[in-house]
């Protein structure tokens, strides 16, 4: 029997030779230039993603003016509550030292109630919690704690 | 009060409990319910005219190439949900030109290709050439062009060519089936491969979308074939309907004992995530889960196809019940993709507090997105069905 090749196999398989060179030449051009440098993405992200503005410094620029805070959060609960938890985004005071420049929470009992407030979601061993409700009304908390060191009370 | 404090007010107002801060917007919204409905929709219509090619199921043979078109329309569109999703749109391709083997993305975007040009394209080609070389010779101007190109030339109509086009979409179709699995059973594997996520994490998951996918596509060939022959002015074989009925009547009850299944095992595992997952689906998906896809979109079209299957209603009766049902269905697979993909989100990996979720109508990611991207196929599938008519198709002897 004579070998019969059906008509529509070789036109397909142009068709998609063509499909698949075209997809390899495309793919020639839009991979980027620095793709695959490092490891498997485009080494050149790495610039994009040094460019976004700073907001936050981290704890250890701020110790470095502020080394009362940093010894009394040591000795504390608070110690591994970072500045900014509480004082926000301070790239700016680091930069700048001026006082306006960072956030001064008022310690009221909205604010620290945020975390301290009595929640039976929260563990308690952990997160001291206190009845708003019961506790000390008419007072803000920072009266008698101290931010910095909770159960260093003021007299 | 301070802004510092409001901004976290605001969002502390939709959740409740403790929950990661990572949690409390969903990453995932109604574009990625949209998206495995699509899918889902595609594979389920590409089976059911596997069935009549393969499996020689005779009486489906109407249905045959208004599925194919129905599965083309719906695959064409089925990525782009995704695509808008995204905030950076414009870089989708980018998984496509360098993919990697640990990216299941990636490899679903090859899933996907292969699915499109080698399966459905090549099938609809193979089963359109004799009625494209014949429409090509018998039409004038443009379309005479137009189905010129849509033949790549292959003009051989001779019974040994013919014979050789249906050997060809023969095995393209024994292929496709496992390659429709592959593909809607992926969607689900993308879910049930989140460890992390005990709503997600079954290995029932991908069988259990398979499931879904086939009822789903299964209603919305039944309900196409109705709107065409409405349009036609054509009757609609009753028979015909009773055929695609007694498939989804099947496919429904397996789904829904897969889905039963696994909910048995999640409630007698009863693991530590266990107390959320009930709290979740007694309160945030009561509707959605029970109602919905429970009551509505599994229950009543169960119980409508079961008693269609016993007693032989009068003609008109069973068309409005397999409409109704039929549309049911949909609602029923649309809410379990809801389920899934909301549902998954909305409790903190901390199993001890909630989120919720609004969706936005308008926005990329929002309602009026997602109507478009499940109006627009049912456009692409009017301009296929003028280009590629099935009831003008040269009619070939078996």
């Amino acid at each position: 029997m004579k070998f019969y090749l059906p008509p529509q196999i070789p036109r397909l398989a142009i068709a998609f030779g063509i499909f698949i060179s075209l997809f390899l030449v495309l793919r020639h051009f839009l991979v980027p230039d620095t793709f695959g440098e490092y490891g498997h993405y485009r080494a050149a992200s790495m610039i994009d993603n040094a460019k976004p503005e700073l907001h936050y410094a981290g704890q250890d620029a701020c110790f470095k003016c502020h080394q009362d805070i940093q010894d009394k959060k040591s000795q504390d609960v608070h110690v591994d509550i970072h500045c900014e938890s509480c004082h926000g985004p301070g790239e700016k005071h680091v930069i700048s030292s001026k006082v306006g420049d960072i956030f001064r929470p008022s310690g009221s009992r909205e604010v620290c109630g945020k975390c301290h407030a009595l929640y039976v979601g929260k563990v308690k061993s952990t997160i001291a919690q206190v009845d708003l409700a019961k506790h000390n009304i008419g007072k803000n908390c920072i009266e008698c704690h101290n931010p910095h060191q909770p159960w260093e009370m003021k007299k | 009060m301070e802004p510092h404090y409001q901004h976290l007010y605001d969002i502390l107002a939709h959740s409740q409990g403790y929950i990661f801060p990572n949690e409390i917007d969903l990453q995932w919204g109604i574009l990625i319910v949209v998206y495995p409905f699509i899918t889902g929709l595609v594979a389920g219509a590409f089976i059911l005219a596997s069935l009549e090619r393969v499996f020689k199921v005779r009486i489906l043979k109407p249905t045959y190439q208004i599925a194919l078109l129905t599965a083309l329309s719906f695959l064409l569109v089925a990525t782009m949900p995704l695509i808008s999703h995204l905030s950076q749109p414009q870089r989708a391709y980018e998984i496509m030109i360098t993919p990697h083997s640990s990216s299941a993305m990636a490899i679903f975007g090859f899933v996907y290709l292969w699915y499109l040009m080698v399966v459905l394209l090549l099938e609809i080609w193979f089963d359109y050439r004799h009625s494209m070389v014949v429409w090509a010779n018998e039409k004038t101007g443009v379309m005479k062009w137009v189905y010129k190109i849509l033949t790549l030339g292959v003009n051989d109509i001779t019974p040994r060519a013919l014979n050789w086009d249906r050997k060809l979409g023969y095995i393209i179709t024994v292929i496709g089936i496992p390659s429709a699995f592959i593909l809607h059973g992926y969607v689900g594997f993308i879910f049930g491969s989140i460890k992390a996520n005990p709503w997600w994490s079954t290995p029932l998951m991908p069988i259990i979308f398979l499931f879904s996918a086939m009822v789903s596509g299964i209603a919305l060939v039944l309900l196409v074939y109705m709107i065409i022959s409405y349009f036609r002015k054509k009757a609609i074989e009753v028979n015909v309907l009773d055929a695609i009925g007694k498939y989804l009547f099947f496919v429904l009850i397996l789904d829904f004992t897969l889905e039963g299944l696994d909910q048995i095992q999640r409630i007698y595992e009863a693991e530590e995530s266990f107390e959320i997952i009930k709290l979740l689906v007694s309160s945030k998906l009561y509707l959605t889960l029970f109602v919905s896809q429970g009551l509505i979109g599994t229950i009543i079209p169960l119980t409508a196809l079961a008693f269609l299957q016993f007693y032989k209603y009068q003609i008109k009766v069973r068309k409005t019940m397999y409409f109704i049902t039929g549309i049911l269905v949909l609602i029923g697979v649309y809410s379990m993709r809801w389920n899934v993909v909301i549902g998954g989100q909305l409790f903190s990996k901390s199993f001890a507090g909630f989120t919720s979720f609004k969706v936005g109508l308008i926005g990329l990611d929002g309602t009026l997105m997602a109507a478009f991207w499940l109006v627009l196929p049912i456009g692409i599938l009017a301009f296929l069905l003028w280009l590629l008519p099935p009831w003008k198709m040269v009619k070939e002897e078996d």
